[in-house]
């Protein structure tokens, strides 16, 4: 995208010329206060919101109107956002569904999904009957099952506790090295970002602007052992910087 | 579960029925013993020994015009689910449609059924026709007012992600808007449950014996009219029982459609 920036209605300026490049099989991290804008720049990079001015491109297969053909995005959000009238199976099989391609082949992948994520067994399960972190096991299930070009994900561990957001954190790595879509993930953790991405965008608040990228020089795969390595709490350490200066220049 | 907590529970429902049947049953020994004591005629007030005893006798004559209500109240019922539920559909997929006649469904509804019923007996030439429009009138609101914040109360993270998957609108409307109005509709049809019975009634009040087959309230009025008191209770005792049957049953009815997933529905021990 160049040069995207969107105002509301309301006056609030979102986003200010914001330029981001995200190449194929990248898993980005967009690190930022909350409040900076970063939900509103994946709801433009989806496409369910157009910029103010800018242009933005998405080298995906597209349908007539120009945008993304269903399914080729996954959007995972802050909330699980599960249909709770459905059971797990229902709530991943959803995307075929809204293709209407629900049939023996959409439902043994959802299976294969609901399997990968670690949720073999519960898949006649309603929602409520599953804890925070299985939720949003079956929310990524879901984003994941259509095997799309571009994953999006909105803080989606920020609800959770430390332990099982490190579970989930290991899961969507390896779930990511294992297929390489390009992965946008918006977060505030800057331990978070930094094991997960191979790079990290920084952004201010109001506006909300890219201040610094960064690429994460880490090996692949990724391990817990990463965790406690000096190398990683460098690494930390120069993102908390830059995120201090962003902050900094942002309440300025 | 342990036993120690299954005997608790057990023990709760246990008590939640033997405590309002002992308020009752006391609440009527009362009335008998002041009925006795005071020596209060019949016609006045009966005791509930008495008003039983009418119940045997004129049972058999109160249940055929119980049916001729009942028959009423039900078809109104369903006339409210049905045409209630379609007019929040149509509301719900235009807003200028909702905008436009929203007050009038308001109007339709604070406008005392009393007073408009003599017209509509008079316009609608069949009677049962007629006492049907009257109740649907009564109940048909709740099932409105109730399903149209329920199909506009789609999680907005859910809407997007309909809109992600390009859904349709028939689609977004069948799997997600349906399934979230649900409980709405269900709770506006226990509402209107009862008022169709009283929108019967009142109905049958107005138009009294219009037709060939009497119905409950007629009879009322009648040993009302004919200082029958007993048999004006044993009416009144077969009302109720039916108004409180059929809140029963829609509520079994609801918990049976949202067992799996609604709070409303969900059994505290499962926590």
């Amino acid at each position: 995208m160049r040069g995207v920036a969107k105002r509301f209605g309301s006056g609030i300026t979102a986003l200010e010329a914001v330029d981001l490049d995200v190449g194929r099989g990248e898993f980005l991290g967009v690190l930022g206060p909350s409040g900076c804008g970063k939900t509103t720049l994946l709801r433009i990079i989806a496409g369910l919101s157009e910029p103010s001015t800018g242009i933005r491109r998405l080298s995906l297969e597209t349908n007539r109107e120009g945008y993304a053909s269903a399914g080729r995005i996954g959007f995972v959000f802050q909330d699980p956002t599960l249909m709770p009238w459905s059971t797990v199976f229902d709530n991943v099989l959803l995307p075929f569904r809204l293709a209407r391609q629900a049939g023996a082949v959409a439902r043994e992948r959802a299976a294969a999904e609901i399997r990968s994520v670690g949720l073999a067994g519960f898949e006649r399960a309603y929602p409520r009957q599953l804890s925070g972190g299985m939720r949003m096991r079956v929310s990524i299930a879901r984003a994941l099952v259509t095997d799309p070009d571009l994953l999006l994900l909105d803080e989606p561990f920020a609800a959770l506790d430390e332990i099982t957001r490190m579970a989930l954190n290991d899961d969507l790595m390896r779930l990511w090295d294992s297929r390489r879509p390009t992965v946008v993930f918006v977060t505030h953790s800057v331990f978070e970002s930094v094991y997960l991405s191979t790079r990290i965008a920084v952004m201010t608040s109001r506006p909300g602007r890219i201040v610094a990228d960064l690429p994460i020089e880490l090996a692949q795969p990724r391990e817990r052992a990463l965790r406690t390595s000096p190398h990683y709490a460098t690494l930390c350490a120069t993102v908390s910087r830059h995120l201090a200066k962003a902050m900094a220049a942002g309440t300025r | 579960m342990t036993p120690r907590l299954a005997v608790r529970q057990t023990r709760a429902r246990l008590w939640r029925i033997t405590a309002p049947l002992a308020v009752g049953a006391g609440a009527l020994a009362i009335w008998e013993a002041i009925v006795r004591l005071e020596g209060i005629p019949p016609y006045i007030l009966p005791g509930p020994m008495l008003i039983a005893e009418t119940l045997w006798t004129d049972g058999p004559s109160l249940l055929g015009s119980l049916l001729v209500t009942l028959r009423i109240t039900l078809a109104a019922l369903a006339a409210a689910a049905v045409i209630g539920g379609g007019i929040a559909l149509l509301f719900s997929l235009s807003r200028v449609l909702a905008l436009s006649l929203f007050p009038y469904a308001v109007i339709l509804q604070v406008t005392p059924i009393v007073a408009i019923a003599p017209l509509i007996i008079i316009w609608v030439r069949q009677p049962f026709l007629a006492l049907l429009v009257c109740a649907w009138i009564v109940a048909f609101f709740p099932v409105v007012a109730n399903t149209t914040v329920g199909l506009n109360s789609a999680d907005r993270n859910l809407l997007t992600l309909f809109r992600l998957y390009s859904a349709s609108q028939t689609q977004t409307l069948r799997y997600l808007k349906l399934p979230t109005a649900l409980p709405y509709f269900l709770a506006g049809l226990r509402i209107s449950g009862g008022l169709a019975l009283i929108g019967a009634v009142v109905a049958e009040f107005v138009a009294g014996t219009g037709g060939t087959e009497t119905g409950l309230a007629f009879r009322i009025l009648e040993a009302g009219y004919r200082l029958a008191i007993p048999r004006l209770f044993a009416a009144l005792f077969l009302l109720s029982v039916t108004g409180i049957v059929i809140y029963l049953l829609l509520d079994a009815l609801s918990r049976l459609l949202l067992r799996h997933w609604h709070e409303s529905a969900i059994e505290e021990e499962n926590e």
